[in-house]
């Protein structure tokens, strides 16, 4: 196994305002071991998104983030009713969010979407009404 | 012959919208020169089009403005038709070196000002 720096969050499920919090904190991480710009716009967006989607839909869940030299690989991890349909939710348009995160700025159908265009590679494992764990790498 | 796709310091758009800033009117922010703008109340938007160094043009005024505007580099976040934002949001945009903004104008008068003088949209559709 490669050496690594594992970090994991917690996110909390309840409260809108603060989803970004983990994203922003990997985001200051990895600006410190100078992780190169354009990775680091793609890291920060895939798991802002996923951030956003674990509020939205799933009463949140954790994220572990591990940073390696050539790479990062996020897992979000939640408790949530799961993805009915994984090849609807990934088309850029479509949305089950209610109507307080559409108001929030969000809910647009891209999040998935978004996440699949920043990483390198995004893995969905999804089971209704156990969660659903999205696995996403970034090469720099 | 108007020539589209110019760079404009930040100073000059706060003259040319009116506005004033909510958190600290550093020379560094003022002197600041940006290369686009976007204008939208739709994060997700933002977070799939929007080029490196562009201003945000938003009537949304919650503190996930701020958020997604750390996650895109966003220097300076424009607020439409005097929107205050909460103390909470100006706390968290100083910290992450986010300059604030409010103008009186709207959204569209904002995005006219703007564009006339120079300043192009900062979509990178496709992507």
């Amino acid at each position: 196994m490669e050496n690594s720096i594992h970090l994991q969050y917690t996110v909390d499920g309840t409260d809108f305002t603060k989803a970004g919090e983990a994203s922003s904190d990997v985001k200051h991480k990895l600006k410190k071991l100078n992780v190169p710009t354009d990775a680091l716009r793609r890291i920060a967006l895939a798991m802002y998104e996923g951030e956003i989607n674990m509020v939205a839909h799933a009463d949140g869940g954790t994220i572990d983030v591990d940073i390696y030299e050539d790479k990062l690989t996020m897992v979000l991890d939640d408790v949530g009713p799961g993805i009915q349909d994984v090849d609807l939710a990934i088309q850029e348009g479509y949305s089950t969010a209610s109507q307080e995160v559409r108001s929030l700025g969000f809910g647009a159908g891209m999040g998935l979407p978004n996440m699949k265009r920043s990483s390198d590679e995004m893995k969905i494992e999804t089971e209704i009404n156990v969660g659903t764990k999205i696995t996403m790498t970034v090469y720099y | 012959m108007r020539i589209y796709g110019g760079t404009m310091k930040v100073c000059n758009i706060k003259e040319m919208l009116e506005g004033r800033f909510v958190t600290e009117e550093t020379e560094e922010i003022l002197n600041h020169t940006v290369s686009a703008a976007y204008a939208t109340d739709l994060m997700s938007e933002v977070l799939a089009y929007t080029m490196e160094n562009a201003i945000l043009v938003t009537g949304l005024n919650n503190p996930q403005v701020v958020r997604t505007s750390e996650m895109m580099d966003i220097p300076v976040i424009v607020f439409v038709r005097a929107k205050e934002p909460s103390k909470q949001m100006v706390a968290l945009a100083q910290r992450s070196g986010i300059a604030i903004m409010i103008t009186n104008h709207s959204m569209f008068n904002c995005c006219g000002i703007l564009h006339e003088a120079g300043l192009l949209g900062g979509a990178e559709y496709g992507k």
